[in-house]
């Protein structure tokens, strides 16, 4: 059992921490997130350089834990570049089932030179393993889709979309669809990401891989992509504390520093707790993944402590912060709102407790799986 | 990073498993599951059977019984110990004064009293609280005068676990009434408790329990050779000693057989399918886990021996879910909570019947061993530099 880095991962920790440090302060990222794109095409481009939009396609192109580290600095400069939902997370499943033909589209999105998009969730849906209303048809070699994506998380701006759907005798497919084919109908969420509603009219699509259920593949990338967002909201939680300590070092009311008051230093203690639980689980997520379980109990665990966690450290930063916390300039009430969005993705952490309540009496004791 | 143990990891948790459950008796262990009172006769069976198979002081150094064992292997042997139910060596010995006499006594001393702290021929007890010095440790005011060959104590100490089993007891008294700094003038005593002039009182606490005492020292003449290290550096020694009581506190093993046996008992009920219930328990579940993998990563990190802050953290959580068990337990077990030691003529079972005695026992996780409220002001001041 070994938590720690290898000296690669520290390095893509620090070239990415790096990179990302240089193109974002909040004032810079307050600017791009309020550009047209809503992410700087630049920075896109660097990730790439240095390999981060690759990560996952291949095996020698790092596992799930280079994808957590990465993230981690991702959710730590709250950067607007969708790498979670407009790279790394559509392209696991295109990685997965696609054909060779299908799986070249990789190397274009690893250059940055193309956008993708998971369009799985659909209005209405709860949790992460529901159903889905969206329909293939199959006409002769021929296929369309036909329902309501919304909200897909980059879909404004992607090249393609993969898009789940049920298929004709049963089962869910995946399939790739141009996007400039669809009705997108672009928005921004609450936290300053880039999304969009996908209406699809008997769109032409092409199945990813063979046209057969692709229930586990799909749930496969549902697991990937909540381990990434658990790595995300990992990187914000730190950020948040961070600030908020410096905040309680340099901070005076009553002629002293707030530090000095136990009543803000003793709750700060308990979000550290929050902060290293979440550490915990977000490593076990990433490495569950990294060693080849990829078990949908074990994403719900995390992003089960993910949603407590996240709540906790980004309402208390907040309050300990005071009013200032609360205004847009300054960073740290973004940050909650960043671990509020992430709560709500692939489940809240109410949905996340239904998975686990669905089991709870098939085993005696909740055990950390060894891979 | 890597998940899975080492195979090596994986034989030694395989071994340890399977010497807990064939060598430790039945009926010690179920006792120890059940939660019933464990005996002192229970604890240094179990205790010695452990010592004699080298097993119970593992976190000693070599030369007196320890281990050269890494930090994951020191939690497997805890965990699979704590999920055999087996009781765990005495801390007192094993913990608290073992290792401060190890690493802080002469060799005399060390001669005279490791092989049978080890072997829990000696039950030692800890002598430093006292009734106006609690969190506030240092402001301690029981004194030890040095009159010739010998200190003569006078002083109260307080909440001493398990007293009334106790042969010796390891004090911190009060050296040097004049030091410039309180926690200046301490010393770390050894006493055996049949010295004249010692009066143990019993208290009883709010679960009917008598686990803790009151001890009281009159003119106690004790020999100076049972000073471990030097005069006035006690306080070294109880910061020593108090770092690595932290360690293990989270019982984490000890708390998922608490929920298992939870679920178990709402298995049974039919509790299990209640919504609002399951809800409880299952994040019950994953706190726990979410705690066990924090222990592992603290005890992977931590080199050198030396006691890592984070531990405040393994301490403040795991107090807390040990806590939640309890209430879990006395959820379950509904209105039959109610009857106190009424035996098994009533319908309440006796399981049940326990429930809330624990539950109010179990107040005492957050307060003993440096109460939360110190964990988050180590936490506060030693992580966050707050």
């Amino acid at each position: 059992m070994d938590f720690q880095l290898s000296e690669e991962q520290v390095l893509l920790r620090d070239t990415t921490r790096d990179l990302l440090a240089r193109a974002y302060d909040t004032e810079r990222r307050l600017e791009i997130i309020d550009s047209e794109a809503g992410f700087s095409r630049d920075v896109w481009k660097q990730l790439a350089e240095i390999g981060v939009l690759g990560l996952g396609f291949e095996e020698e192109a790092g596992g799930q834990n280079e994808i957590q580290v990465v993230l981690t600095e991702v959710g730590r400069r709250l950067a607007p570049e969708p790498v979670l939902h407009g790279a790394l997370g559509p392209g696991a499943l295109i990685a997965e089932l696609g054909s060779a033909e299908q799986r070249a589209l990789l190397d274009e999105v690893a250059a940055g030179e193309r956008l993708l998009a998971f369009a799985h969730q659909e209005p209405g849906m709860r949790g992460t393993h529901a159903p889905v209303t969206t329909k293939a048809a199959r006409e002769g070699d021929s296929w369309t889709v036909t329902g309501c994506k919304n909200p897909v998380l980059a879909g404004d701006s992607a090249d393609t979309l993969v898009v789940t759907a049920a298929l004709p005798d049963g089962g869910t497919g995946a399939f790739l669809v141009d996007a400039g084919a669809v009705n997108r109908q672009p928005f921004r969420t609450f936290d300053g990401q880039r999304a969009a509603q996908i209406d699809l009219d008997a769109v032409a699509c092409e199945p990813l891989g063979e046209a057969t259920d692709a229930s586990a593949a799909i749930s496969h990338t549902l697991v990937r992509i909540s381990s990434g967002l658990c790595a995300e909201a990992l990187g914000a939680m730190e950020e948040a504390l961070r600030l908020t300590t410096e905040y309680l070092t340099q901070r005076k009311q009553f002629g002293v520093t707030l530090n000095t008051f136990q009543t803000l230093t003793q709750r700060a203690a308990d979000m550290y707790v929050s902060l290293e639980l979440a550490r915990s689980m977000t490593l076990y997520a990433a490495m569950s993944i990294a060693d080849g379980d990829l078990d949908p109990t074990i994403a719900a665990r995390a992003k089960l402590q993910i949603g407590r966690s996240g709540r906790h450290i980004s309402q208390e930063a907040i309050q300990l912060h005071g009013g200032i916390g609360v205004t847009a300039e300054y960073p740290v009430g973004h940050y909650a709102a960043k671990l509020t969005a992430i709560e709500h993705t692939l489940g809240s952490s109410q949905d996340q407790l239904h998975v686990l309540i669905g089991q709870l009496g098939d085993y005696e004791i909740a055990t950390v799986r060894e891979g | 990073m890597q998940l899975a143990l080492t195979p090596e990891e994986a034989a030694f948790r395989d071994e340890l498993r399977t010497f807990y459950r064939t060598k430790i008796p039945e009926e010690i262990r179920e006792r120890t599951r059940l939660g019933a009172e464990v005996s002192r006769e229970d604890i240094v069976t179990s205790h010695k059977i452990l010592n004699d198979n080298g097993l119970a002081v593992p976190n000693w150094p070599v030369e007196w019984g320890g281990k050269d064992w890494t930090p994951t292997q020191q939690q497997i042997w805890l965990d699979e110990m704590q999920l055999a139910s087996v009781p765990e060596p005495l801390t007192f010995n094993a913990n608290m004064v073992g290792p401060v006499i190890a690493e802080f006594g002469s060799q005399e001393i060390k001669e005279r009293f490791l092989p049978p702290t080890a072997a829990l021929d000696i039950w030692w007890c800890q002598g430093f609280s006292e009734p106006e010095a609690g969190s506030d440790l240092a402001s301690l005011r029981t004194t030890a005068l040095r009159d010739g060959d010998s200190y003569v104590v006078n002083g109260q100490k307080t909440w001493t676990t398990l007293g009334q089993y106790a042969d010796w007891i390891f004090c911190l008294v009060r050296t040097d009434p004049n030091a410039p700094k309180k926690q200046a003038g301490i010393s770390f005593l050894l006493i055996d408790m049949n010295t004249p002039g010692i009066t143990l009182r019993p208290i009883k606490l709010v679960d009917g329990s008598f686990e803790v005492n009151e001890v009281f020292f009159e003119d106690v003449r004790v020999p100076a050779d049972q000073l471990v290290g030097e005069e006035n550096q006690g306080w070294t020694y109880a910061k020593f000693l108090l770092g690595n009581e932290r360690n293990g506190i989270a019982q984490v093993g000890r708390t998922k057989l608490r929920l298992s046996e939870v679920k178990e008992r709402a298995k049974a009920s039919g509790l299990l399918d209640d919504a609002l219930f399951a809800a409880r328990l299952a994040e019950a579940e994953n706190d726990i886990l979410a705690l066990e993998l924090t222990q592992m990563r603290v005890a992977s990190s931590s080199q050198g021996g030396k006691p890592n802050p984070a531990s405040s953290v393994l301490k403040l959580r795991g107090s807390q879910l040990q806590q939640l068990a309890t209430e879990l337990m006395l959820e379950v077990a509904g209105p039959d909570a109610l009857p106190f030691e009424a035996g098994e003529a009533i319908t309440s079972p006796e399981w049940a019947q326990h429930s809330a005695p624990r539950y109010l026992n179990y107040r005492k996780t957050s307060i003993y061993g440096g109460s939360n409220e110190v964990q988050r002001t180590i936490i506060a001041s030693t992580i966050l530099g707050l």
